[in-house]
Order: structure tokens, then C-alpha cells, then sequence
């Protein structure tokens, strides 16, 4: 595997084997020195045209646990506030000696488009409305681990609810957790829903209280308050009565149901409950299996033969 | 204009007229048509064998980019572009810097050329001032400098008061209005056809609906006032039965399709190349059968180009940022010839004969090939296969989508008021 672009470059088998390859990193991520010499002397360019927080921090220390160099660039303090097109920026920062690219931008395909201008692995990390592959990898990741499964969600029912329309959240978890096995339910209002669902192997409902108490997994997604804005959009109020989770709507989860969230969490827009007190939540876990799975995608993409590798790295 | 002293000879080609066709040689002199019949001798003798003669093709819509975006397309070089294609007249689009909607401008356009020399480049007036969609150009002064044709293309008239007062000036005129059909409201920041690809790929889509409404809107507009409107660059099913609806009523309107919107569908945006992104988009294999029978069944009177070059940097942005457009001029005939299987009289009527009448220039374009009648031919073949590449073209851009793609048809010689421009496929100046 050259590059990450879209989960949909995975086969099932590659994502079981980034998720066992992840079983490995939580172990070293738990060491009381959690770093292993595996991608020492790499350089990781950490190229972030849109902001993020935690996707960024994730990544960069990922890559510093697995002792790659990481290069950091922010387009708010960049060449690009001069006019510099991608196509150069990406050259320019080639020319320096980088192996992997990691790529946070606001342009669906972005990612993809930069492969034709560096020689280095390209890993998308949130394009557009588009993809976000190591997202979609943390969640199936913490759904299978809390379900004690190691590459099945057979059985399952997950609820994504929100703006899916506008989320590449949701397009990356909908084709690793169909892949995965399990049956997913979109809950949204239509103009939050893509025009066309054909292929997507979904079915759809019209409110979180038609399905909140039937499904393995909650899934809420961020909701912006400026899409709510543009005149075509339902009221806060009413995607609010009928889509957000309430302490109500909590309670109503089955027992062993699960509640996720990709960050950040919009308090009284989509998560009117406080998400700490819901048992099923495992928002904060999301964040720490994150680290993992970068870690295990990066070495997967430089790290040569990884089972060898990887164990010398952890003898080492 | 001076026409070429040398008579030239087109030999043992088809002749395709509108009400027959026969193999003759051809005789050009003087800038006309001089003699016809078997054997005829001339200072230069194209061999012709195998190929169609016929008027040389006519194109509705061609952004030549001068002036404001030269780095993109010259009057020259979209000249030269367009006579490899076949074409000898094009209309020149209006959305350049500064906008067509003065004298001034529209004169420039015509003058230059004029000075160039290669083919008849037919400058169209904006309807509203900058494009703007609020306060009418002045038709009657713009039509004295040759403007036949007005448009906004790029945008269409989104407030249906100020394209009614427009249809009425028309009318008053006698001018053709010609739109862009696109409710903008329906389309902000929109990349590609509202569809299944577009909802995979999670980017604003266009949908077809945005085309449909503003199709429908205009023909009530026609209906109301009586006058002529053409329609642009169709691009989906909907439109196609709007506007056969339209004529089957009467009333004064025609139709365009590009070449790409009969042979390419959304499927390839899915790498999200800019160079497939487009306006209106690429659509699906229904909208391509919905268009092609447009065309069989006389809906669609003209094929036209929408040959829109772009500087390369511009096209390597990402897909949401990029500017829509593709090339058209150099391979309009092998696209339509390979995409849909058409008599070639039915080619000369869609390329030359049906858009010169639309442009209010069948006096001396869009004629039959016979005695007397002005020297602008293209000769031309359905069968020769042939490579595009974008590096091989004559326009200053290189934003073809066929790169790499096998065509069947090609103009093998065009002459333009008697002078040979292209021979053998290539251009002479």
C-alpha cells in the first residue's frame, strides 16, 4: 500500500490487519516509555490546509512514538497566504526529503490530486466533505474492541445521526462498518442527507427516537451551525427536537449500546446530554485508540516488512 | 479580405449538400466557388478521395479569451484551433475582460479577427451590462457592429423581468437572445452532476433540475413574447423535452449540445481531475441517450463546441476550486462522429448548415457547396482513427478531456473565403 486516500482503497483484510497492527501499538502505548525506534530516520510532513486540532496532534504523535521526524506546516502561517498553488507547495516540501505525507484539506480529492506531484506516501487525513480513512479505522477499532471482536461487526446495528450529507466522518465509517458486517441506519433530516444513496448498502430513518433504542452503536455526528444558517436547512429547533441526544434519549440506549462522537462536540446542538455521563460512551477512548491506529497506518505505509520490523523496533 | 489568387482543386470528394450528394471535384477561385465536375485542374490540388466537402463548420460557442485571458487562448491561436476543426466561422463568447457588452469591445473582437484572417470570428454581445443580469446592453448598437447573437453565457438571467425585457428587444430587433441555462441559486459552489458519483465523492453537486427550471422559465418568456431564443450547451433529459415540447408548440427556439456532452458522463470525475469539470456537467448515460435521440429527431438543431481553454496552472487546482471548461474545437467532428453514428449530411446540418442560420449568417456560411457560392469548405472524412494528444493541438491551453483517446473522423482540409488554411491536418498559418 502507497498511499490512504479513502478507506475505499482497503480491502476487508487490509483493515483487520491495521486493527491487529493497532492491538500491537496500544501495548507499546501503554509502556511507561511509549516509543520504539520502527520509523527512525523517516521524515513525516504533517500538512494541515485546514485547521484541526485533534486529527493533527494525533498524527504528529503517532509518528514521534513510532521516532519518525515530523515536519509541521499550518496553512494559516504558510506560503500558501501568498498565492503558492498545492502543486508547488507540495514539490517545495518534497525537494526537502519527505517520505509520507499527511494531508488535512478543505477540497474533497485534494489528497489524491497531490500523488501526482511527489513521490512520497500520501495519507488523507480529512478531505472535504470527502474521506476521513484513519477515522473510519479508530471507530471500527473501538466498536470491535468494546464488542470483544477482532474483525467482525456481524450482527450489529450502528445509527449515524446528523448531517451526513457534509461529513466525510460518515462516508468513511459507513463503507468500513458495512464491510465489517454491520447494518447501518442514516439519521437525518433529508437536506443533511447526499442526493443519492445508491450503492451505499444503508438504510435511512426519519428521527433518533424511531432507532435509539434498538441499535449496538450511536454514532453522533458534528453539526455545523453555519450550514444550519443557509436558508435551505431545517431550524436548530428542529433538528434539535428530533435528531440531538438527549438525557432522554440516553437513557434509552440498551445497555451495552455505544456512544461515539469524532470531536468536537457541539454541546447543546447535537449532544444535549452531557457525554460523560452516559455509560456507553467511549468518545475520549475514540481519542486514545486514534493514536494507535496512525501509528499503525504509518508504519504500514513506510515501515518496509511490517511484522519484522515492527518487532525489532519493539525489541529494540 | 484578399482572396487567394491560386485556384485550388478539391478532387474525388463527396460533395454533401442539403438536398443530395455526389462525388465532384471542386474549383475554387477568387474566394468562390468557380467550377464543379470531374477532372478539373488548379494551381493546388488537395486530394480529397474517401472525404466529404461540405460548408465549412459553424460554431455557436467558442471562448477565444482575448481579451483579458490571453495566457489562456488568442483570437489567433482559437483561430488556428478552430480551422483544424473544421471550423470557418465561430462565435466569439462574451464573457472576456472587459466584457462584450460595448462597442468598443465587440469591435476590437471583430477587428482582430479580421486581422488574423483564419476564419470568420463572429463577436456575440452580452445581454445585461457585465454579465451582471440587471440593466440590458445596448442591442440596437451592438447589432450594428455584427452582433447577431446575446447571451450572458457563463451565468444565465436569473431575474425573469429583466430577460423578458430583453426577449421584447430582441424581438423588436430582430436578434437572437441565447442562454446558459442555470438557476444560480440551485448551484452555489457546485463541482459536478448531482448524482451518484457526486454523493460518493462529497462535493456540492449541480443538479439537473438547476438547467430544467431555468429552460422552462425562458420558454414561457418565448411564449409570452414572440421572440427568438436559442438554447445552450443541454446537457440533460428534462431539457430535451422541454424544448421538444417548445417546438412541437411553435415556438422560436433552438438548441445546442457540446460534443462532450453526448461521449462523457460524471462517472469520470471520480478522480477528481478538473479537467473533466465542466458547465453544465458531465451528466449520465440516460441524459447521453435523451441527448443523442435530441439530435436524430431535430430538437437539438446544432452541435457547439463551448471550446473553453484554460491556462494549465489554472486546471491544477483542486476540483472545488478549479474553473470549469474543456477544449472543443479541434475534435469536435471525431467526438461527435465516435459518440453517435449520424449521416453525414445530418453532421453538416448539425455542425454548419443549422448554426449559420442560427447566427444570422447563412448568407454567405452554412452554404451549399455549388458554382458561385463563397469558398468556405471543409473537407473531411468519418473514418480515419486517430490519436488526440493534448500536446499536439494548435490552442495555447491543452484542457482536452480526450488525451490519450482514439476518435474515428477528422478534417483533413479547411478553406476559409478561398485560401487554404489547413492541409492534410495541418495548419498553414
Amino acid at each position: 500500500m502507497k498511499h490512504l486516500l479513502s478507506t475505499r482503497d482497503l480491502s476487508t483484510d487490509d483493515i483487520v490487519s491495521i486493527m491487529a497492527m493497532a492491538d500491537h501499538m496500544a501495548e507499546i502505548n501503554s509502556r511507561a516509555v511509549p516509543k520504539v525506534p520502527a520509523l527512525r530516520g523517516r521524515t513525516i510532513a504533517s500538512v494541515f490546509f485546514e485547521d484541526s486540532t485533534r486529527t493533527r496532534l494525533s498524527f504528529e504523535t503517532a509518528a514521534s512514538r513510532l521516532s519518525a521526524e515530523v515536519m509541521t506546516f499550518t496553512a494559516s502561517s504558510s506560503s500558501v497566504n501568498k498565492g503558492e498553488s498545492l502543486r508547488d507547495t507540495i514539490e517545495t516540501l518534497s525537494a526537502m526529503g519527505v517520505d509520507a505525507f499527511v494531508i488535512r484539506h478543505k477540497s474533497s480529492g485534494a489528497p489524491q490530486q497531490i500523488t501526482q506531484w511527489t513521490d512520497a506516501s500520501v495519507v488523507n487525513a480529512g478531505d472535504g466533505w470527502h474521506q476521513h480513512p484513519t477515522q473510519a479505522l479508530l471507530d471500527a477499532y473501538t466498536i470491535t474492541r468494546n464488542f470483544n471482536e477482532l474483525n467482525s461487526l456481524h450482527g450489529r446495528t450502528v445509527a449515524i445521526v446528523g448531517d451526513i450529507k457534509h461529513s466525510r466522518v460518515a462516508r468513511s465509517d459507513i463503507d468500513v462498518f458495512t464491510r465489517l458486517g454491520a447494518k447501518v441506519v442514516l439519521v437525518a433530516p433529508t437536506a443533511f442527507l447526499p442526493t443519492s444513496l445508491d450503492g451505499w448498502g444503508v438504510t435511512t430513518a426519519d428521527s433518533l427516537d424511531d432507532v435509539v433504542g434498538v441499535v449496538d452503536v450511536v454514532y453522533m455526528l458534528r453539526i455545523q451551525r453555519e450550514r444550519m444558517d443557509a436558508a435551505q436547512m431545517p431550524s436548530l429547533r428542529e433538528y434539535s427536537s428530533l435528531f440531538a441526544l438527549t438525557p432522554e434519549r440516553a437513557a434509552r440506549m440498551q445497555s451495552h449500546a455505544l456512544l461515539l462522537h469524532p470531536g468536537p462536540i457541539n454541546r447543546g446542538v447535537e449532544m444535549i446530554v452531557d457525554p460523560s455521563l452516559v455509560p456507553g460512551s467511549r468518545i475520549l477512548q475514540q481519542v486514545t485508540n486514534g493514536i494507535s491506529i496512525r501509528m499503525a497506518v504509518l508504519f504500514s505505509l513506510l515501515g518496509g516488512d511490517a511484522t519484522t520490523t515492527l518487532s525489532n523496533g519493539v525489541e529494540a | 479580405m484578399s482572396a487567394n489568387k491560386a485556384s485550388i482543386v478539391i478532387r474525388g470528394a463527396t460533395v454533401v449538400n442539403p438536398d443530395e450528394m455526389f462525388v465532384s471535384d471542386v474549383r475554387i477561385v477568387n474566394g468562390l466557388i468557380e467550377a464543379m465536375g470531374d477532372a478539373l485542374t488548379g494551381d493546388i490540388v488537395l486530394d480529397a478521395a474517401g472525404c466529404y466537402v461540405s460548408s465549412g463548420f459553424v460554431d455557436l460557442h467558442t471562448h477565444l479569451r482575448e481579451p483579458g485571458k490571453e495566457e489562456a487562448e488568442t483570437i489567433e491561436s482559437g483561430s488556428r484551433a478552430a480551422v483544424l476543426g473544421g471550423f470557418t466561422a465561430v462565435v466569439a463568447m462574451p464573457n472576456t475582460d472587459p466584457a462584450q457588452d460595448n462597442v468598443a469591445t465587440v469591435r476590437f473582437v471583430s477587428d482582430r479577427g479580421r486581422a488574423v484572417g483564419l476564419c470568420e470570428v463572429i463577436p456575440s454581445g452580452c445581454i445585461t451590462v457585465g454579465r451582471l443580469g440587471a440593466q440590458l446592453v445596448p442591442f440596437d448598437l451592438l447589432a450594428n457592429e455584427g452582433v447577431t447573437l446575446f447571451t450572458d453565457d457563463g451565468t444565465g438571467v436569473q431575474d425573469a423581468l429583466v430577460m423578458q425585457r430583453a426577449l421584447m428587444t430582441a424581438k423588436r430587433l430582430n436578434l437572437t437572445l441565447s442562454q446558459h441555462c442555470e438557476v444560480a441559486s440551485m448551484t452555489v459552489g457546485a463541482v459536478m452532476h448531482d448524482g451518484a458519483c457526486c454523493s460518493t465523492m462529497g462535493v456540492p453537486g449541480w443538479p439537473s433540475a438547476a438547467e430544467e427550471e431555468m429552460v422552462r422559465r425562458d420558454i414561457q418568456l418565448v411564449r409570452m413574447t414572440g421572440a427568438r431564443e436559442h438554447f445552450m450547451h443541454l446537457s440533460t433529459k428534462g431539457s430535451v423535452e422541454l424544448v421538444r415540447a417548445a417546438k412541437a408548440e411553435g415556438l422560436p427556439v433552438t438548441a445546442e449540445v457540446t460534443p462532450h456532452h453526448i461521449s462523457l458522463t460524471d462517472e469520470l470525475l471520480t478522480g477528481f481531475d478538473p479537467i473533466f469539470k465542466v458547465n453544465p456537467p458531465l451528466r449520465t448515460m440516460a441524459d447521453i441517450a435523451a441527448l443523442h435521440e435530441g439530435l436524430v429527431d431535430g430538437t437539438i438543431d446544432a452541435i457547439a463546441t463551448d471550446h473553453a481553454p484554460h491556462a494549465g496552472h489554472t486546471k491544477e487546482q483542486t476540483l472545488d476550486t478549479a474553473p470549469p471548461g474543456m477544449l472543443g474545437l479541434e475534435t469536435a467532428l471525431g467526438v461527435v462522429n465516435t459518440a453517435i453514428n449520424l449521416s453525414p449530411q445530418k453532421i453538416a446540418a448539425l455542425m454548419s448548415w443549422n448554426p449559420a442560420v442560427i447566427a444570422n449568417i447563412s448568407d454567405h456560411q452554412g452554404r451549399p457547396i455549388a458554382v458561385g457560392e463563397p469558398a468556405h469548405i471543409a473537407v473531411w472524412d468519418t473514418t480515419t482513427v486517430w490519436s488526440v494528444s493534448r500536446d499536439e493541438l494548435a490552442s495555447r491551453s491543452t484542457n482536452t478531456p480526450y488525451h490519450g483517446m482514439e476518435l474515428r473522423g477528422r478534417v483533413r482540409h479547411t478553406i476559409y473565403n478561398g485560401q487554404l488554411v489547413v492541409q492534410e491536418g495541418k495548419a498553414l498559418a
